[in-house]
């Protein structure tokens, strides 16, 4: 019973903390398919506030989504899912071609370049509480070159909070 | 699989070297790369080719599969142009488009004159899944010039093998994807395999070298 009650308050107190955690989400795209084209990849710049961790993603244009890293070792591409992506404080991390990105599979329907994509993101703090970040993510047509790499203007994000993780109200995020 | 990829390293350095020497000689009485090539800059052109210089490889040597179209497709069928040959697939979120997106810079980069001698061909180490009307409207989003070969999971894989390509299915979630090899192979006019290009390289340093091997053709 003690135990439980010290774990309590550390639960509070870490929620009442956390509410401070902001992740910056910028230079967020798609990349566009093909009509029988199943699956593809989401790319953006993370920078949070606090040191977190990306643990899920979520979107409705995709049965599955999962965070993966792409190596290549001997000139061999391999791309393996990774449980969670740890993002340090004030740091900005790329999920880019080459490294790290958001693997949609299952595609509800194709992604036409100048579409939007809602995605959530699923982040976890230092003290274990996950909170959630929702994203428009526009689709970049496929072939058309190269990643945008700065923010589109009209991309928008907002974060919410996670009744799943047990906060409180008052402990929402703010905008 | 580590055992065979050092003796693919291996093999490319030992070639890539002996390639290197035989380059140097020849570009000594032939000075046109620095001078004409806008594309190669300055001081590096003596190195030889940007990629892993692979002429006279024993293996690479030619493929028999079908295009997107259904019609059966060797080398010699591009023969007169230089062939980018790229082993991909298509529900794949980094590397193959981003190698596609690439080949059309490279098209941009040798300009409206030069762009027609080059063809871009796509083997598919899926073909389970890349079904040739898949290929051909992924190839056409690209480039419509842009060619896929398909095959069965067999001759894919005797074509791999004869290309010293790896490809191997792993599960993720529900479904899987494919580890595959991300070369770029680049044919001479003659249909003779010349040089590995590396996905880390960029646009202009592919273009430098399908430079040198369509001027290559003309000296």
């Amino acid at each position: 019973m003690k135990k439980l009650l010290i774990a309590s308050i550390l639960t509070i107190t870490a929620g009442a903390w956390a509410q401070t955690v902001t992740v910056k989400v910028e230079g967020a795209w798609v990349r566009g398919t093909v009509a029988t084209q199943k699956a593809t990849g989401a790319f953006m710049r993370l920078t949070p506030s606090a040191k977190v961790r990306l643990v899920s993603v979520s979107s409705a244009a995709a049965g599955v989504a999962e965070i993966h890293e792409m190596s290549m070792e001997n000139d061999v591409m391999k791309m393996r899912q990774i449980d969670g992506l740890d993002l340090n404080a004030g740091k900005a991390t790329e999920l880019k071609p080459g490294g790290f990105h958001i693997m949609l599979m299952d595609l509800k329907a194709p992604l036409k370049g100048g579409d939007s994509v809602p995605m959530t993101l699923t982040f976890e703090d230092a003290a274990k509480k996950t909170f959630t970040q929702d994203l428009t993510v526009s689709v970049t047509a496929l072939g058309k070159g190269k990643a945008p790499n700065a923010m589109k203007p009209d991309m928008k994000s907002e974060t919410k909070s996670d009744m799943k993780s047990e906060m409180k109200p008052e402990m929402e995020h703010k905008q | 699989m580590p055992q065979k990829s050092l003796l693919f390293e291996n093999r490319l350095g030992r070639t890539s070297r002996r390639s290197a020497l035989k380059a140097c000689v020849a570009l000594g009485v032939v000075p046109w790369l620095v001078a004409c090539d806008p594309l190669v800059s300055s001081g590096a052109a003596s190195d030889g080719f940007k990629g892993i210089d692979i002429t006279g490889a024993d293996y690479a040597r030619d493929f028999a599969l079908v295009d997107f179209n259904g019609a059966p497709r060797t080398l010699a069928d591009y023969r007169g142009q230089v062939v980018m040959l790229y082993f991909g697939f298509v529900q794949c979120p980094d590397v193959c488009p981003t190698a596609l997106a690439r080949a059309v810079e490279v098209l941009q980069l040798l300009g409206p004159a030069a762009a027609p001698q080059v063809q871009l061909l796509f083997i598919t180490v899926d073909p389970e899944r890349d079904t040739p009307a898949l290929l051909l409207e992924y190839m056409a989003a690209f480039d419509p010039s842009f060619v896929a070969m398909t095959g069965s999971l067999a001759q894919i894989k005797a074509t791999a093998d004869a290309f010293r390509v790896y490809f191997k299915k792993v599960p993720t979630g529900s479904t899987y994807t494919m580890d595959h090899t991300a070369l770029t192979y680049l044919f001479d006019p003659k249909g003779q395999i010349r040089v590995a290009m590396r996905h880390e390289q960029t646009a202009a340093e592919y273009a430098a070298d399908i430079q040198r091997l369509l001027t290559e053709d003309e000296a």
